[in-house]
């Protein structure tokens, strides 16, 4: 049962149908990148399983680990573990980031457990370290005034501190140079491990160098169209989407 | 980045709501006239001097029509024939805890202020409906010539030092509401700090009403001799009740040369309370008066504390919160006067609307022509929570004369649907989402507090928010 499963899944927004019957499966331990051209619904994917109540779940399950997290609010999904880096995280005016990771985690403390700030500030630190985030930011207000990649490494620093069963990245190297794209895949590479199933949303075969995948889906039109290793993204990258979109409209068994 | 742990004050507005069955030993019935006044005065064994004082502002209150040409119209609504003037056990302020009543120190009790805090409490003044029922000064501040008492007996016993100034820098006559307090004020805190000497540790007083239909007037006059320094801290919560409460309190602070007041008040109203309150102080050369002001809860608030600048180098300061709910009013604001050259002031307002509720900052700057470099900076920050909130921004800005400089800045923002989507999906439930970027907004401002006050504002503004969503 360790496994984020995704099953039948419908999604709308407004009137528009945009997850047809979407199903995937990612085992714990396991990293799936996710790719397709723009409009095929991976945002959607992203924002529906994080419960945004602009995306309505018209049918289907998805299941944490057993548990099916369909119709919960969004706080009750992130405290079953699951997480989702934004493609455009918002800001936060007047909230530091020690304060807001530490808010997200007294969220999730249950009754009698106290919060150790001193281990906080510790483990705080060593991840900021690690993703080459200079301390001072502990005082800044949550991605207020952050270039691009400052966003995305306080993404990663945020899923760190909040170790998720499952990871949703959605687009995390959109506007991000090669240098940060870096620093980013090396965090979540850290993360990686039995305990960890992550989604990878993107565009490009370019983050996946470094964040190489256990598997490759394909998207199109609301739902997974082919499915394979790492070799699938490289095909990708150098053939572009429109042999998938042929090989679709041949007749399929 | 708060790394320190706080001391739990944990004052939390909804224990706030309850209140006992109190017998009140004096009671001087409902609605005013001269025979309350005297019942007062009687009670209090006054000098004629303040039993005069009293009914020259009754009759300046019964001539001053409502100043609803530029105030709410919700003020017609207090009926001055159903509230009563003065309620008291009659009780001397006590000095030790034991001497408090058990009722009363039950009252502490729900309000999140243990026995075992006395320690902490030491030098607290907590005013109990009328009479002040707890007033303990530290040893030291008596030694060093610090007056710390009620109303009542700062008159009484120290005319020499607060006659001077009572009613002077708010008279009788400033404004209707000032006249009735003046009429009929029991309570509240007299304050003398001698030259030079610098008070430590803040002082502190906790308000409650706890009687319906029971208005509280309590009356503050604070002197900081020359070169002296203190620190004010003023709380207020209030059971909740059907019929409207009024509160009407004046508070005049008086800065001598070279000499530092801070005032700090963080109120919680219960929202049938009609809060009118008059602030103002006086700062005279090189001295500094500062207000921060914090209010939440009521039904109507309107608040506007003022600094005269009256010497030169003279500092005034407001800093100020208020949080509107459904059916509530907060019109607040600040009044700099400057009457001395070279003197500066900053006024800085945050304001917060949700639901229905409506914020209102009214704001005067005055600089005559005879002075120069005079300095104003007020900045006014409104963020609005669902849109049929309202706010409003009514700055009355006078400058004359040769290099003063005004600078006004405004800003209204509101939280993004988006916003709180991104901190519920860090697992953050929609109140705490709320408060912490509300918490957000006043941060800035909330640094300027005293630790444990900021612990407990964000508190209620926590348990404020979480009633705000759904």
């Amino acid at each position: 049962m360790s496994e984020l499963v995704i099953k039948n899944l419908n999604v709308s927004i407004g009137d528009r149908p945009i997850l047809k019957d979407f199903s995937l499966t990612i085992p714990k331990g396991e990293v799936h990148a996710l790719m397709g051209p723009n409009g095929t619904g991976k945002s959607t994917l992203a924002k529906a399983l994080s419960g945004h109540e602009d995306y309505e779940i018209t049918s289907g399950e998805v299941l944490l680990d057993g548990e099916n997290i369909v119709g919960m609010e969004a706080d009750g999904i992130s405290r079953s573990g699951l997480f989702m880096a934004f493609q455009y995280p918002s800001e936060i005016p007047g909230v530091t980031i020690a304060n807001f990771i530490r808010a997200a985690l007294t969220a999730r403390l249950e009754e009698g457990q106290n919060f150790s700030a001193p281990a906080y500030y510790k483990e705080l630190y060593q991840h900021m370290d690690e993703l080459k985030i200079d301390r001072s930011f502990t005082s800044r207000a949550v991605n207020e005034g952050f270039s691009g990649g400052e966003k995305k490494r306080c993404e990663i620093l945020q899923m760190a501190m909040l170790k998720p069963k499952y990871a949703v990245m959605d687009e995390t190297d959109s506007g991000l140079d090669i240098d940060a794209l870096r620093i980013v895949a090396e965090g979540v590479n850290r993360m990686r491990g039995p305990d960890l199933g992550v989604l990878v949303i993107t565009h490009y075969q370019r983050l996946l160098d470094y964040i190489v995948p256990d598997k490759v889906h394909v998207m199109w039109d609301g739902r997974i169209v082919k499915t394979g290793g790492p070799e699938l993204a490289r095909e990708l990258e150098s053939r572009g989407y429109d042999w998938v979109k042929e090989e679709l409209a041949e007749p399929v068994a | 980045m708060s790394k320190t742990e706080t001391p739990d004050l944990n004052i939390e507005r909804d224990v706030g709501n309850f209140h006992y069955d109190t017998t009140y030993e004096f009671d001087a019935g409902v609605g005013l006239s001269e025979a309350t006044i005297d019942y007062i005065a009687d009670v209090k064994g006054e000098d004629e001097w303040v039993r005069e004082f009293r009914k020259k502002a009754l009759k300046v209150f019964n001539d001053k029509p409502l100043p609803t040409h530029w105030a709410s119209r919700d003020l017609e609504n207090i009926d001055y024939t159903k509230i009563r003037y003065y309620l008291s056990k009659g009780q001397r302020p006590s000095r030790s805890w034991d001497e408090v009543p058990d009722e009363i120190k039950e009252t502490f009790e729900r309000l999140g202020i243990p026995e075992k805090e006395r320690a902490y409490l030491a030098g607290v003044e907590a005013q109990f409906d009328s009479e002040a029922s707890y007033s303990n000064m530290k040893e030291e501040l008596s030694k060093q010539g610090v007056i710390f008492v009620g109303s009542t007996e700062g008159l009484k016993e120290h005319p020499e030092i607060f006659r001077k100034w009572f009613g002077k820098v708010i008279p009788i006559g400033d404004n209707k509401f000032s006249a009735l307090n003046s009429a009929v004020f029991s309570g509240g805190s007299f304050i003398y700090v001698p030259p030079g000497v610098k008070v430590k540790q803040p002082l502190q007083a906790y308000f409650r009403i706890n009687a319906e239909n029971f208005g509280q007037f309590e009356r503050t006059l604070i002197i900081a001799d020359e070169g002296a320094e203190i620190t004010y801290m003023e709380g207020c919560t209030a059971p909740k009740f059907e019929t409207s409460t009024l509160h009407s309190a004046v508070v005049e602070l008086v800065a001598l040369k070279g000499a530092k007041i801070q005032y700090i008040t963080v109120q919680n109203w219960s929202e049938n309370v009609f809060n009118l309150v008059t602030k103002r102080g006086l700062a005279m050369e090189g001295a500094e008066v500062k207000w921060i002001d914090c209010n939440i809860g009521s039904r109507l608030t309107m608040k506007y504390p003022g600094v005269i600048m009256r010497g030169e180098g003279a500092r005034g300061e407001v800093l100020s919160i208020a949080l509107a709910h459904d059916n509530q009013h907060q019109d607040t604001g600040a009044k700099m006067i400057h009457a001395a050259s070279n003197t500066t002031s900053n006024i800085i307002s945050k304001s917060i609307s949700i639901g229905q509720g409506r914020a209102t900052y009214r704001g005067v700057v005055a600089m005559p022509k005879h002075l120069k470099n005079c300095k104003n900076n007020t900045e006014c920050d409104a963020l609005l929570i669902n849109t049929n909130s309202r706010t409003d921004t009514y700055p009355a800005i006078t400058v004359r004369g040769n290099r003063n400089t005004v600078q006004h800045e405004a800003s209204v923002s509101k939280v993004s649907a988006e916003q709180i989507f991104y901190m519920m999906q860090r697992g953050l439930s929609e109140g705490e989402a709320m408060s912490l970027s509300v918490n957000g907004f006043v941060n800035d401002l909330i640094r300027e507090f005293p630790m444990e006050y900021s612990v407990e504002l964000k508190r209620l503004i926590d348990l404020e928010m979480e009633g705000s969503v759904g």
